[in-house]
């Protein structure tokens, strides 16, 4: 091909990875925007073969091999994931991204190495890629464990843990050093081994709430590490597209973080500051006044608004549909239903609102954390479906919790709470919440769906 | 191997941040997790550095390495736009209203 063609070729696909990020910011091009990305990639993983500047062409046959075999295993993911547990692939999509990514930077070093020591710059590269490759795939590993709850979702700490972790950083910066001044492949093994183990120290310490702007900060860095590789491989495409996955993905993780209430530099270096906590325990001999189906019929049915917040147990128990078919009975009984959002409901910023369209329910009716939390004061009844740590007052007045100063959404100003619960067990912050306790509050336990359904039909019956 | 000078990186990698400030500045909570799903499909083109090095690749140990991450960025890349389709299918016939 070419070499003005390809590079013209090069520059289109880079332009419509602009397209696709900007596309992706507004719902309604949102979808267009995500196409043009993956056309864009699919035409630029075609015309790599008929790069004109690679002279060697080896092992074209395994290539295209190794591809029908990652689409023949991403794609099922892809499909037949759950939606209640898609932010769990996304963080693993990202770490094995940071993972070739770090693989790449290996062989081209291997490479380069072969004709003599590679140039400084390619070596700065080549350990930068390494590094925040290999990290973020380790720390990727361990964000889907948290999620997928294969491991506790509390923060991981221990005695000394930040010395450890500090250790382990100055040893990856030692090994990039010595990786720099002298190459060879001892020291470039250090370092990649030494970095996998910091991904998994710096993520460890992460409580589960801060889970999403973990990821969103590892796929921006994954996003670095491509710019990097573009610069050894001298591929301007790389660079772009890397460069702007990084600039866009740094945004994106302040925006979350600032929609959660948290300080990036808090969730980051909780590392290094997080002190082993006491459990919050002594909750048992509480007394919570608990329900019937019956009775959250009845307060329904008097009320004149009803606020329902949606959270994961709702998602688990697959009860977008049932929640729906609630709220269109109460509407038709003429109560006002809103569902009150919150930004990080679900696992992730804006996880819930995809639910909530799965089960079609009206957009309208989807109202924002800062518009519905002053209307709960005129609210009746607040339905709370197998959400906790958003409505847990503690986010305001227990300093030190790991949840504490998220905003929350403010169900307690309202008439009554009804929690819809599978069981007593704090929510995935891992913190107590004391609403639970509260007069005002009525406790349905069991599985949402099936609490729902009960409901439903003792309301026909009214 | 055609060099770029490294005024040009510089150039372009400058430049790229800002796009990528820009692009993504209006973004809007719902589509969080949309927007950093698709980002996340984008990074998936180190596919194209991954064939390239296997394209390269002589001895065992480079040939295994450069395989293994062609298989890992095509499982990021394709993976990833299938999901946030997936994701964004949702929207459908409701976007668009606020």
């Amino acid at each position: 091909m070419n070499s003005n063609l390809y590079a013209l070729l090069g520059l289109g696909v880079a332009v419509s990875f602009v397209m696709a990020l900007k596309g992706l910011s507004a719902p309604k091009t949102a979808r267009r925007g995500n196409l043009i990305g993956a056309f864009g990639a699919t035409i630029a993983t075609v015309i790599v073969f008929f790069d004109p500047s690679s002279k060697e062409h080896n092992n074209t046959l395994l290539i295209i091999a190794a591809i029908a075999f990652g689409v023949l295993v991403g794609v099922p993911a892809a499909r037949k994931i759950q939606m209640t547990q898609m932010p769990q692939l996304v963080a693993l999509f990202n770490g094995v991204g940071g993972g070739a990514a770090a693989l790449v930077a290996v062989v081209e070093y291997l490479n380069l190495s072969a004709e003599g020591k590679p140039s400084t710059a390619n070596l700065i590269a080549t350990v930068f890629t390494v590094i925040v490759g290999s990290t973020s795939f380790s720390g990727s590993v361990i964000t889907f464990m948290k999620l997928q709850e294969l491991m506790t979702t509390r923060p991981v700490v221990f005695p000394g843990g930040r010395f450890v972790i500090a250790g382990t950083l100055i040893g990856v910066l030692a090994s990039g050093g010595w990786t720099i001044s002298f190459g060879g492949n001892t020291p470039l093994l250090v370092m990649g081994l030494l970095s996998l183990l910091f991904g998994i120290l710096f993520v460890l310490p992460v409580g589960g709430a801060d889970v999403p702007i973990v990821i969103s900060l590892l796929n921006a860095f994954t996003g670095l590490t491509v710019a990097a590789s573009g610069y050894v491989l001298q591929s301007t495409l790389l660079i772009v597209a890397g460069t702007l996955v990084g600039a866009s993905g740094t945004i994106l993780t302040r925006k979350m973080a600032e929609a959660m209430g948290r300080s990036l530099f808090g969730t980051l270096f909780g590392a290094f500051t997080a002190k082993p906590q006491a459990l919050a325990v002594g909750g048992e001999a509480r007394t919570v006044k608990s329900g019937s189906p019956d009775d959250v019929a009845i307060l329904l049915n008097y009320a004149q608004r009803v606020v329902i917040v949606p959270g994961f147990g709702l998602a688990v128990a697959q009860a977008q549909h049932t929640v729906r078919e609630l709220a269109d009975l109460l509407a038709e009984k003429g109560v006002e239903v809103a569902y009150g959002i919150h930004p990080v409901a679900g696992r992730m910023p804006g996880h819930m609102n995809v639910l909530l369209a799965e089960a079609s329910v009206p957009y309208e009716q989807l109202v924002e954390m800062e518009e519905i939390n002053p209307t709960f004061p005129q609210t009746d009844v607040v339905l709370v479906v197998g959400a906790n740590d958003v409505v847990n007052p503690a986010a305001k007045t227990t300093p030190g919790c790991p949840i504490y100063g998220m905003p929350i959404l403010d169900v307690a100003s309202a008439g009554n709470v009804i929690f819809l619960k599978r069981s007593m067990r704090p929510g995935f912050a891992g913190i107590e919440n004391d609403l639970l306790y509260d007069a005002k509050t009525t406790l349905l336990f069991g599985d949402a769906k099936d609490s729902l359904t009960k409901v439903v039909s003792a309301l026909k019956a009214l | 191997m055609t060099t770029i000078p490294t005024m040009a990186i510089l150039t372009i990698f400058v430049l790229s941040i800002f796009v990528g400030f820009e692009v993504v500045s209006k973004v809007s909570t719902t589509l969080h997790t949309p927007l950093m799903s698709g980002a996340n499909a984008i990074h998936g083109i180190i596919l194209i550095g991954a064939i390239i090095v296997a394209n390269g690749a002589t001895s065992t140990l480079e040939i295994t390495l450069s395989i293994l991450a062609v298989v890992l960025a095509t499982i990021n890349m394709v993976g990833g736009f299938v999901v946030t389709d997936r994701m964004l299918e949702m929207f459908k016939g409701k976007g668009g209203k606020k």
